[in-house]
């Protein structure tokens, strides 16, 4: 039934449907990111869609591809009772160029998950009323979620005591090695950038 | 003797002119520990409001590319800590799904048992500790004396009063225990009881209904556009429970009625979440009737279910397998899967992206109350600094979940 939504984005905006597949029933497009807002306002406003209810937004991050950052947005609609997921892929190796235009004037919903994936993944989203870092802190450098950000960083905002103002040994461990607790079966490298 | 006062003469006096702002948490008791409001006053009233989240992250998103898909059980019951079992069987059917396995009957109605006393204990948690916010001591310890009972259940099934760490990818990490049938038997009736005591002592209360009634108010509409879910979308009287709408497990097999308010104020969610917990308790009675005791809890698939352990012990094989599985994760087969579930706050929803391997791609949650939360300046601001208590509390924000 929900392969409605697709059949008529596709018939709608053509080639700003790259690709759509329909696995475990979620019926997802990726779009081009330039109609990403148009597709966005399509989805709401089409009686036959109605797409009221936003769901869901997150950066997934590809490291190795180009666009590198998958935008992925989940909708439901609530009188039609189907669901639709939308991608859009940005963002080149050092993440230029990583901008969508912001559907926070289609759904109020998504001002903070904008702001989740910009703080989190580092897409910049243009119009969107306030974009500040939401779950990290203002001084924060970086965005967690890249794969290319260890995650045995730490940016601690009140540096560390050394020994020398303790006046005795702290015998401080590192939090984790980067590849500790790292199961077998892990495909390729652990992409790790130089620490800072 | 002179008098005291001063003589001021009129235009002497000089009041600020500039609104005055107001820090509000995140260590203050009504905000739940982790959530600071920046209010902007004018008088009494809140002209602007900025919530601002994230004390609480702990990076549960990047932690899940560590491990195996099995070792995010732990961090998903840290998410939601007033009721983790939800999100253990939140997160085991997606795995599931994205497996394309199914676990026995058995099994689907232990976890909906044992998912519907969680729900219970949020629910409880949020009227209790609403209502101790607004001063209302005795009704909390009440309802915490029934969460208690509840907790006790629990106890004695996974081992853990909070963090059970039970659910397994293809089943639960134990069966049920013997006594689990007469101990839900037994609690079931003296929990309702103690709630509808705890109940009469606010719903009679005139000051505890003039705090909710009319406050923090939300029409159906903006809750939607805002993606609210769960039983705050439910108050404004949008039915819309994930129960009903797209059952999983046995939801469509058992009968529960979904209640839902009218005017999306506090008191309906106040009275949506004890609605709830009636529910829930008829949901327990028919699981618990219709649940064999006898028969298999995990699916039989050696690709993502340990052996049993005698196995491990006298076959090689076995021994094989459980290496395997501990030290490379289950494989789960590439792909992504989003998978959404009823939990006490609303729609959890888990996006999973596999990449063939035994370890998570991609593990994004999508918690209830973080979009609950993102509402929470457009219902305060306009109204009195001692809204912001009932309203707030009556959210359920878990900082667990709200901030990854």
């Amino acid at each position: 039934m929900s392969q409605l939504v697709l059949d008529k984005l596709k018939e709608t905006f053509g080639a700003a449907i790259l690709e759509t597949h329909s696995e475990f029933g979620d019926d997802t497009a990726v779009v081009d990111p330039a109609k990403w807002k148009a597709i966005a306002q399509f989805l709401r406003d089409d009686p036959a869609l109605d797409f009221d209810m936003p769901i869901d937004m997150c950066g997934v991050d590809y490291p190795n591809r180009l666009p590198r950052m998958e935008v992925v947005m989940h909708l439901y609609s609530l009188k039609k009772r189907h669901r639709v997921r939308l991608k859009a892929r940005v963002g080149d190796e050092d993440m230029d160029g990583a901008e969508l235009d912001s559907v926070v004037s289609i759904w109020a919903g998504f001002n903070w998950l904008e702001r989740e994936v910009f703080d989190m993944s580092g897409v910049r989203f243009r119009g969107h009323p306030d974009l500040r870092r939401i779950l990290m802190y203002p001084e924060f450098e970086g965005h967690p979620l890249q794969r290319t950000y260890p995650a045995d960083r730490t940016q601690p905002l009140v540096s560390y005591r050394t020994e020398d103002e303790a006046g005795m040994p702290l015998n401080k461990l590192e939090p984790f090695g980067h590849d500790e607790g790292m199961p077998f079966g892990r495909l390729g490298p652990h992409p790790r950038a130089e620490d800072s | 003797m002179e008098p005291l006062d001063i003589e001021l003469e009129e235009g002497e006096l000089e009041l600020p002119a500039e609104p005055m702002h107001l820090n509000m948490g995140p260590s203050h008791p009504a905000m739940h520990g982790t959530v600071r409001m920046v209010l902007e006053l004018s008088g009494e009233t809140i002209a602007r409001a900025d919530v601002q989240v994230g004390y609480l992250h702990r990076g549960f998103e990047k932690m899940c590319e560590r491990g195996t898909w099995a070792q995010v059980f732990p961090y998903v019951d840290r998410l939601n800590y007033v009721s983790p079992m939800l999100n253990n069987v939140g997160y085991a059917l997606a795995v599931e799904k994205l497996c394309g396995i199914a676990v026995p009957d058995r099994c689907q109605w232990y976890r909906m048992a044992l998912g519907e006393l969680a729900r219970i204990s949020d629910h409880l948690t949020c009227d209790g500790a609403m209502a101790m916010e607004l001063g209302a001591f005795t009704p909390f310890l009440w309802f915490i004396k029934a969460r208690e009972m509840v907790w006790d259940i629990l106890e004695e099934e996974t081992g853990a009063r909070l963090t059970h760490s039970f659910g397994r990818i293809g089943g639960m990490a134990e069966p049920p225990t013997p006594d689990f049938k007469k101990l839900c038997a037994a609690a079931l009736p003296e929990i309702l009881h103690v709630v509808e005591e705890g109940e009469r002592l606010l719903l009679n209360n005139r000051i505890f209904l003039d705090r909710l009634e009319n406050v923090g108010a939300i029409s159906g509409p903006d809750a939607i556009a805002l993606g609210w879910t769960g039983p705050c979308l439910r108050a404004t009287g949008v039915s819309y429970d994930i129960r009903k709408v797209h059952p999983y497990l046995k939801y469509d097999e058992v009968d529960f009625d979904v209640p839902v308010g009218t005017k999306g104020d506090t008191l309906d969610r106040f009275l949506v979440r004890l609605g709830e917990i009636r529910q829930s308790k008829r949901i327990i009675e028919q699981a618990i009737a219709r649940m064999a005791d006898h028969g298999p809890v995990n699916c039989d698939d050696p690709r993502v279910v340990l052996p049993a352990k005698s196995e491990v012990y006298t076959t090689i094989e076995a021994t094989i397998q459980h290496f395997k599985l501990i030290m490379e994760g289950a494989k789960v087969p590439a792909g992504e899967v989003y998978s959404y579930t009823e939990a006490g706050n609303g729609e959890l929803g888990f996006y999973l992206v596999s990449d063939g391997s035994g370890t998570p791609y991609r593990v994004r949650i999508r918690p209830p109350c973080f979009q609950i939360v993102g509402g929470v300046a457009k219902l305060i601001e306009g109204r009195m600094l001692a809204d912001i208590v009932p309203t707030f509390g009556s959210l359920n924000m878990i900082g667990g979940e709200c901030d990854h």
